[in-house]
């Protein structure tokens, strides 16, 4: 396909690889987190950390928005679609999402639960359409990628006039999770991981643009460098990166600029902040408590906010015990540091969130990365 | 279903202002155009459920290509 074949071409891979390596310097070691969830599906899948020198080392962020969810709003949902006569719309990735006691939207489901899976929440809209004597409720998750589709659902609504479709809102933002891993005391406390520079995401940058780093640049002097989802953009923008550090620079540049702007897209921006605007706080799995972090739909937009409609109580939900995903959702441990990891916990039984969702950095391991290092190991003891 | 991962697709044919029918590597898929503006067939545009997130800027996917490509050359040189 055009514009992915090309960007995935495996000599020009080793090309940029051959260059890391001559570049990067050896009195020192790199690390780089990756913030966003597709990033971390790349690297896993095409294998870039096998292409990378032992000293630079990348660290899985927590820009997966399924993994980041906290079970108490997993279990917000499942009871809303245990009301009788409502129909609950999610995207797919949430429906296996464990809660405390093994329940899932899935099973909801299977126990008669009415949950449609969307691809988009303009499907969410046919659905109110066609059923106008159900309330119909979109399970509203994501970045800033999903929450301008998000916004123009609830327009749409309020023009075809629907008085059964709300919305169950659970948007979150990239630059405040970026900055409270960086400067936050709690998750200092639960583990220090070094960070020299972040790759900044795709496709939410594609919305917000590149500006919103440049806090982080000069704030905190680490570079960030926006790169595309694909191997090589991957690699170019580790490149980039590593030319930062070497010359002591920290400041945003853009690997990605065929399809991020400085600005983003502000036709998605300003639709954003007609209908939405900030929660003074909100629960992370994995970060916990996290001001200013996600969004809710504002008052004017309330006939549409499943939150005003419906009776949907503040649950704080903790992790299974056995479960690292805190700790790697913030980037201090790695999938194969969980005790549970592809054991008990596999992506056909997930336990924690990371083995869900594609995008979660326990999912990818497990489908690209759990042989890689048998086999690194077996090659070294040969 | 990956939700999250958003793929580059060539719009085929627009259906009215706010949606177009694309082609995904040979799936013939409608999307909204609501959050973007000005596609015209033959554009391609990020997709992402369901939605254009950005029309894609062709020649600056050539420049990025091109800077791959100098970099092989570079080695090239080196070796």
């Amino acid at each position: 396909m055009k514009y992915i074949d090309e960007f995935r071409t495996g000599t020009l891979a080793q090309k940029i690889a051959a260059k890391i390596t001559s570049e990067v310097s050896l009195q020192r070691d790199y690390h780089f987190m990756e913030f966003c969830g597709g990033h971390t599906h790349a690297i896993s899948r095409f294998g870039i950390i096998d292409l990378l020198p032992g000293n630079v080392h990348m660290i899985h962020g927590p820009g997966c928005p399924v993994c980041v969810l906290p079970i108490g709003r997993v279990e917000n949902a499942i009871r809303l679609a245990q009301t009788p006569g409502l129909i609950l719309c999610s995207y797919g990735d949430m429906l296996r999402i464990p809660t405390a006691n093994g329940m899932s939207l899935l099973k909801a489901k299977a126990q008669g639960a009415d949950i449609r899976m969307v691809y988009s929440s303009a499907d969410a809209i046919k659905i109110a359409q066609k059923n106008p004597q159900h309330q119909v409720v979109f399970f509203a998750i994501g970045f800033e990628t999903t929450t301008p589709p998000t916004a123009v659902a609830i327009r749409q609504a309020q023009m075809l006039g629907l008085n059964n479709f709300t919305v169950f809102c659970n948007h979150v933002l990239t630059p405040s999770a970026i900055s409270h891993i960086l400067q936050s005391a709690e998750v200092r406390q639960l583990g220090l991981v070094p960070i020299d520079g972040f790759i900044g995401p795709a496709h939410v940058s594609v919305v917000i643009g590149s500006q919103p780093y440049e806090y982080f640049a000069e704030e905190f002097q680490k570079p960030v460098v926006i790169a595309g989802f694909e191997p090589l953009d991957v690699m170019q923008a580790i490149l980039m990166l590593i030319r930062q550090i070497n010359a002591g620079r920290a400041e945003v540049e853009n690997e990605f600029t065929r399809a991020v702007l400085p600005a983003g897209n502000i036709k998605a921006q300003r639709l954003v902040a007609e209908i939405f605007e900030l929660r003074r706080i909100f629960e992370w799995r994995g970060l916990g408590l996290v001001p200013y972090s996600a969004l809710k739909i504002k008052s004017c937009y309330a006939d549409f906010d499943a939150e005003q409609r419906f009776q949907i109580p503040a649950l704080s939900i903790a992790d299974n015990k056995a479960c690292e995903c805190g700790a790697i959702l913030r980037g201090v441990k790695r999938p194969q540091d969980c005790k549970i990891f592809g054991t008990v916990c596999t992506p056909e039984n997930p336990i924690g969130s990371c083995m869900v969702s594609s995008e979660g950095a326990c999912a990818a391991h497990y489908s690209y990365g759990r042989f890689r290092e048998r086999n690194r190991t077996a090659r070294k003891e040969n | 279903m990956l939700m999250c991962l958003a793929i580059p697709a060539c719009v085929e044919q627009l259906i009215n202002e706010n949606s177009a029918i694309v082609n995904l590597g040979g799936i013939r898929k409608e999307i909204s155009l609501a959050l973007v503006a000005d596609i015209v067939p033959g554009d391609y545009v990020i997709v992402h459920v369901g939605f254009a997130l950005q029309k894609l800027d062709q020649m600056e996917a050539e420049r990025t290509l091109a800077m791959f490509a100098e970099i092989s050359a570079l080695n090239k040189e080196n070796t």
